[in-house]
């Protein structure tokens, strides 16, 4: 037994946006199942999921909170995997962009700076993901080396930097010997009563904009979409490969980086171990729900946020694991491969042959 | 047993789940498939290795339990890139996010529960001889992945069947035209490369520590992948690759232990740039593409 694909002629748009509404739908399900076999109700699941977040009110600013780092790294992700670059380290751009951006709170501690302390912390960082993006893209350019590992190795490296230097150089004297440099002097200001919505959050929409007006109305978004699609037609049309590659890193880079920064900058207000729960990898998961298309991926982005609450939301009140979350998150990329397929091609269960 | 020689003994230690798990990738991207999933069938491999060794009392049942683990999880991935063409690198990260996950699941009940490691094997007579515990003083796994490279060696170059498989991986489309089984062949090394993976996990679990924590992969699955490239898809230099990245590996725990002054952040980032860095030394040398010429690329046969 196999399956057939045969390929649909004309898709319609409505089965494109269809598709992964249905792979939401499909993850759920799958979801369900597996708390089902973990002896739990599915039911009072998909309540404290999917449903107790979206009906408080300190639940949708957190959801807005979360979304707004995976939505900033999602949409730089879509620039490498438009262009069927595989950038899988934003993880460890993300880390790097939140050292480089603290690095100009720290040194100027105490002195008494201005507000422009948060502006330049921004740009630093995202000039930080930026540069550590561009490795893996010059040792493809250069050596022809796959950026897939050398982007993910880094992430690693990236860890351990700000592991060294909260625990060693940059720890906060006055700290306990906690592993955590000084709060900072200067951190996003608050938007909503509550002390929790941070004008970072303004800064995701922002970016998702300009990264639609660069994919669809610059001939540089126009080179990355024909390079994903057909390497040989670009090369045709003049656009360089290696460029291409070069440019789609750093932006990718310039986005993880500047949403570590912002994370920093809003919420934690200083370095520590762990800044990032694995945003890196799950805007992964947000950047092809989302088609990566800039307005598919805020969908994505707030879904995969509200998964995020859901799990932290679970661990409280039914003591389920936060790993379930991830699973959840897996099934959910797999649904959503799964369901462009079906967009794409007509499936047909065929017996026999090969 | 001298130091040299228990040095030597960590470092086969250190490489085996490496070779294991590597040599199972290496046989999926000759078919030509790229599967970014190992670092999550590992540690389901090793989460469910653990838990069945425990729950049965038998290490043959975890062993046994891991491989299928991996089965299961590769047959997902094969479901994916084979039946419905997904994209392989997409598909394989969504894999190494539900296998991370998965293991946690399967893991919970178990952390900080002990377990005897398996006994090396002894062999009266070769063992004592000087430096025969290197030789012959090792685990059961050492030599199953001794075994399975040069296995690999002889199904790759000199059977019918690998002869197919790798032409298969060079050029689909050919293969397919004429009249080799694409598909069939690929779920076979998925599937193959799936059950490497689990039980490179189980030996994480019931030799190499041996106990459960979560994210004890820690990055293994990555390297293995590295490890392939860095072999230019070779088994014989797979396996050199692996035991030069077990010393490495070991070098760096000896190095951390002796406390010289470097932070241990650095040296624990020396298996990962060293990683980058050999990458790159492989690369300089050959400009010629030596991976698979499909290699990532779907297949939709046409009829």
């Amino acid at each position: 037994m196999r399956l057939e694909l045969v390929p649909r002629g004309d898709v319609s748009p409505v089965a494109r946006v269809l598709s992964p509404v249905a792979a939401v739908a499909a993850a759920i399900l799958i979801g369900g199942i597996i708390v089902a076999i973990m002896g739990r109700s599915p039911l009072q699941a998909l309540q404290v999921y999917f449903v107790e977040p979206l009906t408080q009110g300190w639940a949708l600013q957190e959801l807005a909170i979360k979304a707004t780092p995976l939505l900033i790294i999602a949409v730089g992700l879509s620039f490498c995997f438009r262009a069927s670059l595989w950038n899988i380290g934003a993880e460890g751009q993300f880390i790097i962009g939140a050292l480089t951006g603290s690095m100009v709170p720290l040194a100027l501690h105490g002195s008494g700076a201005g507000p422009w302390v948060l502006a330049a912390g921004l740009v630093a960082g995202a000039l930080g993901g930026l540069l550590y993006a561009l490795i893996p893209a010059l040792l493809r350019v250069a050596f022809g080396v796959s950026e897939i590992l050398t982007s993910l190795m880094l992430v690693y490296v990236a860890e351990l930097t700000l592991d060294y230097l909260v625990r060693g150089p940059w720890r906060d004297p006055k700290g306990f010997n906690f592993p955590q440099t000084v709060t900072f002097d200067w951190t996003l200001p608050y938007i909503a009563e509550g002390d929790r919505l941070h004008a970072g959050i303004l800064i995701a929409p922002l970016v998702a904009l300009a990264a639609w007006f660069v994919m669809r109305r610059t001939l540089f978004g126009f080179g990355i979409r024909v390079a994903g699609e057909s390497p040989k037609a670009a090369r045709f049309a003049g656009f360089s490969a290696d460029r291409m590659v070069i440019a789609a890193f750093c932006i990718s880079g310039a986005c993880a980086g500047l949403a570590g920064i912002v994370e920093v900058f809003g919420q934690i207000h200083q370095l520590k171990p762990g800044i990032s729960p694995g945003y890196g990898f799950t805007a992964i998961t947000v950047a092809f729900l989302g088609r990566l298309h800039p307005a598919g991926m805020v969908f994505g982005a707030l879904v995969v946020a509200l998964t995020v609450i859901g799990g932290e939301n679970a661990q409280i009140v039914m003591q389920l694991p936060l790993d379930l979350t991830r699973v959840f998150q897996g099934v959910l990329l797999m649904c959503v491969l799964a369901a462009d397929a079906l967009v794409s091609y007509r499936v047909r269960v065929v017996g026999g042959g090969r | 047993m001298g130091v040299w020689e228990a040095i030597l003994i960590t470092v086969v230690t250190a490489a085996t789940p490496l070779l294991i798990a590597a040599m199972g990738e290496l046989v999926v991207e000759r078919a030509g498939v790229l599967n970014l999933g190992i670092e999550g069938m590992m540690a389901v491999g090793a989460a469910c290795g653990f838990a069945a060794a425990i729950l049965s009392g038998s290490t043959i049942l975890g062993i046994l339990a891991a491989i299928a683990a991996g089965l299961v999880l590769s047959g997902l991935f094969a479901l994916l890139v084979l039946g419905l063409a997904t994209n392989q690198v997409a598909s394989g990260l969504a894999l190494t996010i539900l296998g991370l996950g998965l293991s946690g699941l399967i893991g919970a009940g178990f952390v900080g529960t002990q377990r005897e490691a398996i006994p090396p094997v002894y062999i009266p007579g070769l063992t004592d001889l000087p430096g025969g515990h290197v030789l012959f003083g090792e685990n059961p796994f050492v030599y199953f992945s001794l075994a399975l490279a040069f296995a690999t060696l002889w199904f790759l170059g000199r059977s019918r069947a690998g002869l197919t498989l790798r032409s298969i991986g060079e050029n689909h489309a050919s293969a397919h035209a004429l009249g080799l089984p694409v598909l069939k062949v690929r779920l076979a090394a998925i599937l193959f490369g799936g059950a490497c993976a689990g039980l490179a996990g189980a030996y994480l679990s019931l030799v190499y520590t041996p106990f459960w924590s979560p994210g004890m992969t820690a990055g293994r699955g990555w390297i293995a992948l590295a490890l392939v490239v860095f072999a230019s898809w070779r088994p014989l230099r797979l396996l050199f690759g692996a035991y030069l990245f077990g010393g490495a590996t070991v070098l760096q725990l000896h190095a951390q232990a002796a406390s010289l002054g470097i932070p241990s952040q650095a040296l624990s980032a020396f298996p990962y740039v060293a990683t980058i860095v050999a990458l790159v030394v492989m690369s300089v040398g050959r400009r010629s593409a030596t991976a698979p010429g499909s290699l990532g690329a779907p297949f939709v046969p046409d009829r």
